[in-house]
């Protein structure tokens, strides 16, 4: 009988320090086939354009700045899909919560900016922009928990909803009028600006990121709630059989991972932006569902692969405008990188076993 | 005589080095005739018949076909040689009609043409007396019409020996006699047919010849019609093995759980437990002894609140209080609220009773992680009952951190019981708990299900062995089709009276 040349076999428990050396691997690999696509495709020296990568992404003060910041966000999102992914519940409409809240704290900073006190208008802002992306939630959640409707089309189809609305608003305030954009809001008085710590203007951002993600670990890990989770997550039956409510589970967890997406909405227009466009999530909604599963849902975690992808993504950016390359050229590298840490993951769950030719020969004789 | 279609020589087949599914078989069926295989559950019907039809391959011995050894290595090569095997679990394309599922995979060269295979299709059907519409789409079918269709699409690749796992037992008797109609049919037409069953009376109307499996060896081959239940079950279930089971008195039994009527339906609509009624005494082991299937899940689980009841209701009677507590329509939280301490080892382990990812100790807060006022889960009792556990039932690898998927078998269920006993229940249900157990392990739970016997608690013990039944049990309830056919003292009841009640009740007319 003919056998194949390797078959695949699930490892057992792989030793920790086993894991990351798999994965060092896979980033040193992939560093070599970028160097040698770079040098086909460009003729550039591959280690002068991994400098530029790095000094796009860290190379002075503003950018390292910018790059603590892109990570915050994109940290915040991941952190706020997690919860429904851990419950197996396949949310891929962060990107529509966060636009929810970006949405409302745009609405509250255009009519309320200069009219109400400061702190009160962060409270109506936060508060609003929460409930935005709680609502753009929960609507999916009930569905599924009443009818069971399928929750990744579902949420997906909530994206473009909210996308509709916020160009239909973006036209009817648009500054001037019929413009088509809203424009950097109240940029004379800085209303609604997310205030800068010492002299930083992100810094308050980050940091309050840094607290959404000590308090989404204490809550997956040491909550009664985020146990819940866990069981409704790795099997409902066995939810039902120790009198866990399914549905509320679902509902109450879609409710938080909306809550915080609208959190990041806010973050975005009050901390970063201070405009509100339909491109205003930019995909981050998505790489979110990325960076929570490569951390395999661990926040801690988390916090390494949304650095590494915004470092990435900034070096990328940076390439291109150097060696004037096209776009493109970068998305390959970032491709490159983003592939190998991927697969690296199955080698640390599956190892391969090789066809022996002399188990082969000693068959043939039987 | 003729050359027989099959000819079985000493076939063995080993799983995993040690499981032995299949010892020394030897068979024969031949054209024109009906074979019953007939053995308990595991008794290793299906892995025989699956090595006929290129699922698994023999360790051990030949396969003849019409006289000639024969290489089956995969359902191809069993094509081949015109063997069909129609699955318990149906492999159909929903979306597809029947057609489309029977010329599916057929000729990969020719275009398909479903317009004249349709025509064939209805062709075969008339021969043998099948009722199908060709052009029906799978989901819109019964259970029995996409059995029809399974049946066809073997007919259709020219199939002349037939194997029918479990046909019967998910079919009503009307969906039977007509089965068995056309089987009658296709055996004139001169086709080898085997068919795999556990319930005698359909032996008796249908086969010519049955052959016995028990725990995995062959016992021999009878000609129906010198046959008889008695004379097949003793077959099927051998002679009484003494087991050194302790058995104590039951003491002070009270009534603890009281089922009256009860009747529960499935999410398919069908019933799946027909008027049942019966009393848990504390203090006393109360056997549940049935072919597998036959309700005791469903039963078990609505007792536990885990499914809707249809008619009827579920009693419990508080000790010492006398208080009665109605169990209809509640929740397993409701059921705790109420002070029914009502402990359950399901039968789906991991998928049910524990979480295989999570540790010991996060599986031991399943049932208590509510404990305490705060929003925090509070882990050192859970953590100490595992290790308390760990340590009296002898669990290894004996770390509480281990995830319980990576237990054995044996090892899981010692942390799920371990952990049901821990919440001092006054009833205890357990389905199967020692099935895939070693000797060992098995004992173990023996004596933790007699512990709580003498601590006054109700346990209710559904169990496959008739061995352990008997020599465990005070009674022994018979649940056959859902509905009890008979309950009798585990002291004085033998295993044929048993085995016998075992295949009766339900629809049998």
């Amino acid at each position: 009988m003919r056998e194949p040349l390797f078959h695949v076999v699930k490892r057992e428990l792989i030793d920790w320090w086993k894991a990351w050396l798999i994965r060092l691997a896979a980033v040193l690999l992939a560093l070599v086939l970028s160097a040698i696509v770079t040098v086909i495709m460009t003729g550039l020296n591959p280690f002068q354009v991994f400098a530029t990568i790095f000094d796009g992404a860290l190379g002075t003060a503003r950018r390292t700045w910018a790059f603590l910041q892109g990570t915050a966000i994109l940290l915040c999102i991941s952190l706020a899909v997690t919860p429904a992914f851990k419950m197996k519940f396949w949310n891929i409409g962060a990107e529509g919560q966060v636009l929810a809240g970006a949405m409302a704290t745009a609405t509250c900073m255009i009519f309320l900016g200069s009219k109400v006190p400061t702190l009160i208008l962060f409270i109506i802002m936060v508060v609003s922009a929460v409930l935005a992306g709680a609502v753009w939630g929960l609507i999916p959640a009930i569905f599924k928990a009443k009818w069971g409707t399928n929750e990744t089309l579902f949420t997906l189809m909530m994206n473009y909803v909210i996308m509709q609305i916020i160009s239909y608003f973006v036209y009817q305030w648009s500054v001037p009028k019929g413009s088509g954009q809203i424009g950097i809001i109240n940029s004379e008085s800085h209303a609604g600006w997310m205030p800068a710590l010492f002299g930083q203007n992100y810094l308050l951002n980050i940091l309050i990121v840094v607290l959404i993600t000590a308090a989404v670990y204490v809550y997956l890990r040491y909550s009664k709630q985020g146990y819940e989770i866990s069981v409704v997550g790795e099997s409902e039956n066995t939810a039902r059989y120790i009198g866990i409510n399914v549905k509320k589970v679902i509902v109450r967890t879609m409710v938080i991972s909306g809550a915080l997406c609208g959190l990041a909405g806010f973050l975005l227009v009050s901390g970063t932006d201070h405009t509100v466009t339909r491109d205003t999530a930019g995909g981050q909604g998505f790489t979110a569902i990325m960076v929570s599963w490569l951390a395999k849902f661990d926040p801690l975690m988390m916090v390494i692969a949304a650095a590494l992808i915004i470092f990435l993504q900034k070096g990328a950016g940076e390439i291109s405008t150097q060696f004037s390359l096209n776009k493109s050229f970068a998305d390959i590298l970032t491709g490159i990188i983003i592939f190998f840490i991927i697969g690296s993951e199955f080698f640390i769950n599956y190892r391969l076993i090789f066809r022996s030719r002399h188990k082969e020969s000693k068959e043939v004789a039987a | 005589m003729a050359v027989p279609a099959i000819e079985l020589r000493n076939i063995t087949k080993v799983f995993l080095g040690k499981v032995v599914a299949n010892k020394n078989v030897n068979l024969t069926v031949n054209y024109g005739e009906i074979l019953s295989i007939l053995g308990e559950n595991g008794s290793g019907k299906t892995t025989l018949m699956n090595m006929i039809a290129g699922i698994y391959y023999p360790d051990e011995g030949q396969i003849f076909i019409n006289g000639e050894e024969a290489l089956i290595v995969s359902p191809k090569d069993a094509f081949k040689y015109r063997i069909g095997m129609i699955h318990q679990h149906f492999k159909l394309v929903d979306v597809f009609t029947a057609t489309e599922n029977i010329i599916l995979g057929l000729k990969d060269e020719e275009r398909y043409d479903t317009k004249k295979a349709a025509v064939q299709v209805k062709a075969i059907a008339d021969q043998y007396g099948f009722e199908l519409d060709p052009d029906k789409k799978i989901y819109e079918m019964s259970v029995s019409e996409k059995q029809t269709v399974e049946i066809i699409k073997v007919l259709y690749r020219g199939a002349d020996i037939l194997i029918l796992d479990e046909p019967t037992a998910v079919l009503t008797p009307q969906e039977t006699e007509k089965l068995f109609a056309v089987l009658r049919r296709m055996r004139e037409d001169g086709k080898a047919i085997i068919i795999i069953t556990h319930k005698l009376h359909e032996v008796l109307e249908l086969s010519d010849r049955v052959s016995v499996l028990r725990k995995g060896e062959y016992i021999g081959t009878v000609e129906t019609k010198d046959a008889t239940e008695a004379s097949l079950t003793e077959m099927m279930v051998g002679k009484k093995v003494e087991l050194n089971i302790e058995r104590p008195d039951p003491k002070d039994p009270e009534e603890r759980l009281i089922v009256a009527h009860l009747s529960v339906k499935n999410r398919e609509g069908l019933t799946v437990l027909k008027d049942v009624s019966f009393t848990a005494m504390s203090g006393e082991i109360l056997g549940i002894a049935g072919i597998a299937g036959s309700g005791q899940r469903e039963l078990l689980e609505t007792i536990a609140g885990l499914q809707p009841i249809e008619y009827g209701g579920v009693q419990y009677i508080t000790p010492e209080s006398g208080k009665i507590e109605y169990l209809r329509d509640k929740t397993p939280m409701e059921i705790r609220e109420l002070g029914v301490r009502l402990s359950f080892v399901p039968e789906d382990r991991l998928g049910m009773g524990l979480v295989g990812n999570m540790d010991i100790t996060d599986n031991m807060m399943l049932r208590s992680y509510r404990r305490g006022r705060t929003m925090f889960l509070e882990r050192k009792a859970p953590q100490s009952l595992a290790e308390r556990i760990i340590e009296q039932l002898q669990v290894t690898p004996s770390g509480t951190s281990t995830p319980v998927r990576r237990l054995s078998g044996g090892n899981v269920q010692k942390v799920l019981v371990g952990r049901e006993i821990a919440a001092a229940p006054t009833v205890l249900m357990a389905a199967y708990p020692v099935r895939g157990l070693d000797i060992n392990s098995s004992y173990m739970i023996y004596d933790l299900l007699n512990a709580q016997k003498k601590n006054g608690v109700a346990v209710i013990f559904v169990g496959e062995d008739l061995d352990v039944l008997t020599a465990l049990c005070d009674r022994i309830m018979v649940i056959g089709q859902g509905s009890i056919t008979g309950i009798v003292d585990g002291r004085t009841a033998s295993k044929e009276e048993i085995g016998l009640l075992m295949t009766k009740g339900g629809h049998v007319s």
